[in-house]
């Protein structure tokens, strides 16, 4: 007893939804707008009793739509804001998830996937998101998205998009399922000093000098807050340096492209993997989310079996971390990616590998978790 | 005329690229006009007002001033002006809608915002038709009125904006037109000072599209028009349905107190609180305990 960690005293079991909710408190979070939706639910009523308790503001709003209108707004008066959803609420927020990545306005996103698509299957767990994520707005535009696969990981990375939400002025979307956001684990939680958390760079020229939307080295503009006297214009019209409204083809251009370039050149920091026994394996199982953790157990089994198996947890799944895939395809090595939807991800991995080695899918859409067993079961099909 | 010229110039940003969207003789410029008016006469300062907008005709106003201005997408103004607000409650709020922004597209976040009472100042532009996607009816195009979309007649029936405010529960409800400017002054005025959710709707006109297809003349003859359908709130009490039929109050429809979504949501955190800090000092014990008894093993 004497000899027990901190860490082990503080452990608590937890669900996946409440430690998002703890993450975003941690993260700064103090403004959440949210809709109810099996099966995020659990973070909007955590939200609901912890927010009030740090000077934090909770509102229950009509419907998904002023949900991500309200944290919009709230970051725009400099509180860092958030929402949590699942697949229709998600289809509902795309309007004015667009509206924050056209005015850069950071804010997060949880989407807690189930079964699809329409109202589908409103307790099973699915992963049939992916691309909603990425294409779900109108329009180009870049998004970032991460995928946790355990209840740890739903706090740490809560916290990380929040951090990238600030420092690249962008939405982030939190793609959760089911089986993670309602799984119950033991979860030892660092303390809130322990934790990076990175804040919205202000500008520090005058008011009368501040251009709300110039273009800089690291690519994001710093960002004035409503009522602390950097008066802009913020819209969702295409808008030249100063936020007011352009069609000069000489303004257009540069603006979308720098909302591209502030992404793809910090692919070093935003693309996140967790690699196991890829360097000695001929057969790399590449998952994410909750089919991460069945994947882990099926490449225990079969590396007890004998056979050389890795495996590639991609926490990142928007920007795709190509940099980490391209890899492994250079290496001939066998690809499994095993999903709960008919092909999104793996899709994505073919579009790296361009046909250089064999890329195996495990699809299962019948509201179920994938199994180690079938995982397994696919490896044989490797020549 | 001349007196406004220093005034409004105060408020324009000058290093936006003009001239403005509005076609000559909108009404749009005349509320614009009298909201400024209104906010210099209370005195807010430019860094505490923030104006909200959403998509149409309207939505363009708030480029022009030089306030915290915030152009958000179609009917979603308020949802956006409830997180500013709540955020930051010092900053004083002003959304700008349309008729067909604020009452079709964005109809459910309206009767929202009236009973929740956050304290927001909505402007409602009402000029019966959607006028910059080029004239289709819209929720308050009177019955039989045409459209590009309704060429022979529309036959749905129109929302009484003001009337719909005070159903859903807005403190302070008015409805002036850009006709009666001296009035619209003094109503915008008014709801701004109100503490919660308070709506002006503004009678204006649309000659480009409304005023041409319903053959109701250029701007000048439509505002003659408001001038004469125009009834005051105290004067319509008495007159019967077939003495208002084609005609409109105008004037102060309901100014009542209510309690307003801040002041409540402060009795949610200070009982947040106090559950917080039972809950710590419980925690606390059980950890003083447990040291103790490890300490005796």
């Amino acid at each position: 007893m004497k000899d027990l960690q901190k860490s082990e005293l503080k452990a608590k079991l937890m669900q996946g939804n409440e430690a998002c909710a703890e993450g975003a408190l941690v993260a700064g979070c103090r403004f959440f707008a949210g809709y109810p939706i099996t099966p995020a639910s659990e973070i909007a009523e955590h939200l609901s009793v912890r927010l009030p308790q740090m000077d934090g503001t909770f509102i229950q709003m009509e419907d998904e739509i002023a949900s991500m209108g309200a944290v919009i707004g709230a970051s725009l008066a400099g509180v860092k804001a958030m929402t949590a959803t699942s697949g229709p609420g998600f289809s509902l927020m795309q309007e004015n998830l667009g509206f924050a990545c056209m005015a850069e306005v950071p804010c997060v996103v949880v989407d807690v996937m189930r079964g699809g698509p329409s109202t589908g299957l409103p307790t099973n767990p699915a992963q049939g998101d992916v691309m909603q994520a990425r294409w779900g707005t109108h329009g180009d535009h870049p998004i970032i998205a991460l995928s946790p696969s355990s209840a740890l990981e739903c706090f740490s990375l809560t916290v990380k998009a929040f951090n990238f939400s600030e420092k690249y002025r962008t939405p982030v979307v939190l793609l959760m399922d089911e089986v993670v956001a309602h799984m119950r684990e033991k979860v030892a939680l660092p303390d809130s000093g322990e934790v990076e958390v990175i804040d919205r760079v202000k500008p520090s020229v005058p008011p009368e000098w501040y251009l709300p939307y110039e273009d800089t080295s690291f690519g994001v503009p710093p960002m004035g807050i409503f009522g602390e006297g950097y008066r802009y214009h913020v819209t969702g019209l295409v808008h030249d340096i100063r936020g007011f409204p352009t069609l000069r083809q000489d303004e257009i251009e540069p603006f979308l492209l720098r909302l591209f370039r502030k992404i793809s050149i910090h692919f070093d920091d935003l693309q996140l993997v967790e690699s196991f026994h890829t360097e000695d394996a001929e057969l790399v199982i590449v998952a994410y989310g909750c089919v991460a953790r069945s994947a882990h157990r099926a490449m225990v089994e079969a590396r007890a079996r004998g056979m050389k198996v890795g495996l590639m947890k991609l926490i990142t799944l928007w920007p795709f971390p190509r940099r980490f895939v391209e890899p492994l395809t250079r290496a001939h090595k066998t690809l499994l990616v095993p999903e709960m939807n008919m092909g999104q991800v793996s899709r994505e991995v073919k579009r790296v590998n361009q046909g250089m080695t064999p890329v195996l899918t495990l699809n299962k859409v019948d509201g179920t978790l994938i199994t180690p067993q079938e995982i397994l079961e696919k490896m044989k099909e490797k020549r | 005329m001349n007196e406004d010229r220093p005034l409004i110039y105060k408020y324009l940003r000058h290093d936006k690229k003009f001239p403005h969207v509005w076609c000559g003789g909108c009404g749009i410029g005349i509320m614009l006009g009298a909201l400024i008016r209104a906010i210099d006469h209370i005195g807010y300062t430019k860094d505490e007002v923030v104006l909200v907008s959403g998509i149409g005709c309207s939505g363009r106003l708030p480029v022009y001033v030089d306030f915290n201005t915030l152009h958000t997408t179609h009917g979603r103004a308020l949802t956006f002006a409830t997180g500013v607000k709540l955020a930051k409650p010092e900053l004083q709020v002003i959304v700008i809608m349309g008729d067909g922004d604020a009452t079709a597209i964005g109809g459910n976040h309206f009767i929202h915002a009236a009973r929740r009472n956050l304290d927001l100042t909505a402007i409602i532009v009402n000029n019966s038709i959607y006028g910059m996607t080029g004239g289709q009816y819209s929720p308050t195009t009177p019955y039989g009125q045409r459209a590009t979309t309704a060429v022979y007649g529309s036959v749905e029936h129109s929302f009484n904006i003001s009337q719909l405010a005070v159903c859903a529960g807005a403190v302070f409800a008015a409805r002036g037109t850009v006709y009666h400017v001296r009035q619209l002054d003094g109503l915008i005025e008014k709801a701004l000072l109100k503490r919660g959710f308070s709506v002006v709707e503004v009678i204006s006109q649309c000659h480009t599209h409304y005023g041409r297809l319903n053959k109701l003349g250029n701007q000048i003859e439509m505002m003659k028009g408001q001038r004469d359908s125009a009834v005051p709130v105290e004067k319509a009490k008495g007159m019967s349905q077939e003495e208002m039929e084609g005609k409109f109050e105008v004037g102060i429809l309901v100014d009542r107190e209510a309690p307003n979504y801040l002041e409540e949501y402060a009795k949610v955190r200070q009982k947040a609180r106090e559950v917080l800090s039972v809950q710590l000092s419980k925690e606390e014990k059980e950890e003083s305990d447990r040291r103790e008894a490890s300490d005796r093993n």
